[in-house]
């Protein structure tokens, strides 16, 4: 009996490895699927560990392609009508500082980190698919005039972009999801990335 | 943690937990009530204070940022026996009606006027997002643009 259970264990492991090695799986995704999430944990992609955080919610929610922020587990439009402003940090008189501090803020909920402003329209990512959303990172002409090792230093080292594995509490006190690799394998991926070229599959 | 700062004009020190909202600090350390607490989630503005001139929602701002800051609560607001243009403007214009958030409003007018001098209807609805369940809105809308007046013929 036993014989048998591990005999067809094995069948099935072999079918389901199968299915996963053959299906093809798309660049021009513009989101990430749990399941697609689970496999590129699995993933040594460098290129594909690096861009499941970054189309994260925790990272796109401040690439917006409009004028307001997203917030959320649900990306909605940041509640009370708040506004990029000319320089990504709000409006004159309210700006993203009025709430949000070098640091999240458990009693409240308001999430926060150092430079806390949205990213500057020429880095929006809403809608963009993955390899677009890699090209405009790599594009001088829409990342502020960034090199190759201004685009690694930023992404492992801006607490900004870091806040994301460290995102806190909502109002509600419910922790917000983090992005689906660690801190760690992310900076692993970005340096393995940029050393690689920086290289953009099917490119 | 002791945490320094300026409140109204006056230096205070506090042995406080440096996460604790400034708000509790305000209110209960300082006994300075004015600065109301609302939502307690820097969603409805009630808490509006003035950090180095501008509004910060209270509630959520750790007392450890407040070090070495100037903050003015709405006690501190008027200056040289002189009653702020603000506050002028909100009994000439008669805009509370329960009045319980209208501190934060007064704030937040304030500190949007020292950036926008003579703000359009659109600039009020864009800069003023707090929240007033009396529905006070449109009296505090003629009430800014008189506050501006004021302020512009003052100075």
């Amino acid at each position: 009996m036993n014989k048998q259970y591990l005999v067809a264990s094995l069948i099935a492991a072999f079918i389901l490895g199968m299915s996963f090695n053959t299906k093809e799986y798309s660049i021009e995704e513009s989101a990430f699927s749990e399941k697609e999430d689970k496999r590129l944990l699995l993933s040594d992609n460098p290129f594909d560990t690096m861009m499941a955080v970054i189309m994260h919610k925790r990272c796109m929610n401040c690439h917006p392609s409009g004028d307001q922020p997203k917030q959320g587990e649900d990306s909605h439009l940041h509640y009370f009508d708040v506004q990029r402003g000319e320089d990504g940090h709000g409006l004159a008189g309210y700006t993203c500082g009025s709430c949000h501090q070098d640091s999240n803020n458990d009693f409240s909920g308001v999430p926060g980190a150092p430079h806390w402003h949205l990213a500057p329209k020429s880095m929006a990512w809403e809608g963009l698919s993955k390899n677009e959303i890699a090209r405009s990172i790599l594009d001088t002409e829409k990342n502020g005039g960034r090199s190759v090792e201004d685009i690694v230093k930023h992404l492992t080292e801006d607490a900004l972009v870091l806040w994301a594995f460290e995102p806190g509490v909502d109002a509600e006190g419910t922790p917000r999801e983090k992005p689906p690799v660690s801190k760690d394998a992310f900076i692993e991926a970005v340096k393995a990335w940029a050393a690689d070229g920086a290289k953009i599959p099917n490119q | 943690m002791k945490i320094t700062f300026s409140i109204n004009g006056k230096q205070v020190s506090v042995d406080t937990n440096g996460e604790a909202p400034l708000l509790w600090v305000i209110r209960d350390t300082l006994n300075l009530k004015g600065t109301k607490f609302g939502c307690g989630k820097a969603a409805c503005g009630a808490c509006t204070i003035h950090v180095d001139g501008k509004a910060v929602r209270s509630c959520s701002f750790a007392t450890k940022y407040a070090e070495g800051t100037e903050i003015t609560t709405i006690e501190g607001l008027s200056s040289g026996g002189q009653k702020h243009p603000v506050k002028q403007a909100w009994e000439d214009e008669i805009v509370p009606q329960c009045g319980y958030c209208q501190p934060g409003f007064i704030m937040a007018t304030a500190a949007m006027l020292t950036e926008i001098p003579n703000p359009t209807d659109q600039e009020i609805d864009d800069n003023i997002i707090n929240i007033c369940r009396c529905g006070t809105y449109y009296r505090m809308r003629k009430a800014i643009h008189r506050a501006a007046d004021l302020k512009n013929q003052n100075s």
